[in-house]
């Protein structure tokens, strides 16, 4: 049961956090994550949503309040983006390692310089390596329900991370589309009360993040490693435990999209997902053997499912919009790194593409599926990515 | 050793971390020209000045010897000496 509504997607995504009952927010505006948080705000002050609303001084203060109020024992949220995810970094690996579980959602846009508000996912990217869990969601409606999803995934006692709902800047949070809303009693139902086992008391003080040194940070980062690794069931079993309630099945930690007998398989994240779709499916309507691997969960990183996708196809065409300069996209690195040494494992082509908001639409989608199929018979070792839709003759050259 | 996840254990560990072992410099204060106005207390860093019996009283189990006592002092009375065994 759920009422249909027409919204803006950052408006969805504020619903969710609201359905959810966070006890406390705070955040600082940035483009594109502001509806967000503006949403939020006017629900506490409408009386809408019972929660410390604490607006600060920046996001490095955002995350820091949020990370005192969860381990105070509160249900805490917070947004942000492109720069403003970067001076929040400091506090959100501090926030792994203390196993702090709030939500925050990271609206994808490009980092500076030059300056852009303009969509890529280098920003999320970027926090990859903190020990957040991080899942990257293709629409409004899927935004609504990763929501709701992540609180109830960060708080399960044998993981306790915090869970960051990456979601497409402008492309996702400023368009319109149509969102189900769940009932209020089936997310309580959903997502009972957060009382964690321990939290800050002042009538029994603890110390959180106490000094560790050769003694025991190997052993603390091998419980965040164990607690991520364990996560991907959790994960895959909250998904299915609200596509139940919900009605929506996006799939486990991938979804994969008419991978049965493809010669070529693009692994894609977030909205440029959908455009992939339909991009295979007239690939497909052409007698093209195409397929998608869209990743919802990027962190912990679900190379099995990639695998088991995409093991029979020639080869693998990844699209990074994101870069880790000097090197090559992320997605693809990870992804090739496991693969390495696997018997049969195809050749995974790097695609650099939509850095800065350029735009990867179908036609991009199939020109690189061409190009992974000549890579393939060209030979592939030692490559540098491909930049899908890089215009040679405006690179900058000097000064 | 037992470590919890989050590393959290109970509160006020840096009472038993002597950090006066760090000290090179050893504040000395002259209880003669002490006027026992106070600011040695109010700047200390490491809240390793006390009073006892209204007296100022420098705790050198965890003084680091940084010298913002002695720099403060409107009446010279706090003298820095060089640390020796």
């Amino acid at each position: 049961m759920s009422v249909v509504k027409v919204l803006e997607g950052s408006e969805a995504v504020a619903l969710a956090v609201k359905a959810a009952r966070p006890e406390v927010i705070s955040a600082y505006p940035i483009s594109p994550q502001t509806h967000i948080v503006e949403s939020l705000a006017r629900y506490v002050a409408d009386g809408e949503l019972d929660a410390e609303y604490v607006r600060v001084d920046s996001e490095f203060s955002a995350a820091s309040v949020i990370s005192g109020a969860s381990a105070a024992g509160s249900r805490s949220y917070t947004a942000s983006s492109s720069q403003g995810l970067l001076l929040m970094s400091e506090v959100l690996y501090a926030s792994c390692g203390l196993r702090l579980p709030f939500v925050i959602t990271g609206v994808n846009r490009t980092v500076s310089a030059p300056i852009s508000i303009q969509v890529d996912q280098q920003d999320t990217m970027s926090l990859r390596d903190s020990g957040m869990i991080q899942i990257f969601v293709e629409s409004s409606q899927e935004a609504y329900d990763a929501h709701i999803a992540a609180f109830k995934i960060a708080e399960d006692p044998e993981i306790l991370l915090p869970v960051m709902v990456c979601m497409d800047g402008w492309v996702l949070t400023h368009s319109y589309e149509r969102v189900a809303l769940a009932k209020q009693d089936a997310v309580d139902r959903f997502l009972p009360p957060f009382h964690p086992t321990r939290s800050l008391n002042v009538k029994d003080p603890t110390t959180w993040g106490s000094i560790g040194e050769e003694d025991m940070v190997m052993e603390l980062k091998y419980s965040v490693q164990e607690a991520l690794e364990a996560a991907k069931g959790t994960i895959t079993s909250v998904f299915e435990e609200w596509a139940a309630v919900s009605g929506r099945d996006y799939g486990g930690l991938i979804e994969a999209y008419r991978t049965q007998e493809a010669d070529v398989v693009v692994v894609a994240m977030g909205s440029m997902a959908g455009t992939a779709k339909d991009a295979v499916d007239v690939m497909r309507s052409q007698g093209e053997k195409v397929g998608l691997v869209k990743i919802r969960c990027f962190r912990p990183f679900p190379y099995e499912e990639i695998w088991d996708a995409a093991k029979g196809a020639a080869a693998i065409a990844v699209v990074d919009a994101n870069l880790s300069l000097g090197s090559e996209g992320a997605i693809a690195m990870d992804l090739k790194a496991k693969l390495y040494g696997v018997p049969g494992a195809p050749p995974v082509v790097d695609v650099i593409a939509g850095l800065g908001g350029r735009d990867v639409n179908a036609e991009r989608i199939k020109q690189i599926v061409e190009k992974a199929k000549s890579v393939q018979s060209e030979g592939y070792y030692l490559r540098e990515p491909y930049w899908a839709g890089l215009r040679p003759a405006i690179v900058p050259k000097g000064v | 050793m037992e470590i919890t996840i989050g590393a959290v254990v109970k509160g006020g560990t840096s009472l038993g971390y002597k950090t006066g072992s760090w000290r090179d410099q050893r504040p000395v204060l002259n209880m003669d020209a002490c006027k026992a106005c106070g600011l040695c207390e109010s700047v200390c860093p490491d809240s390793a000045v006390h009073v006892i019996e209204d007296v100022y009283v420098i705790d050198y189990d965890y003084c680091k010897g940084c010298g913002l006592c002695a720099y403060e002092c409107p009446a010279d009375a706090i003298e820095m000496i060089r640390e020796e065994k």
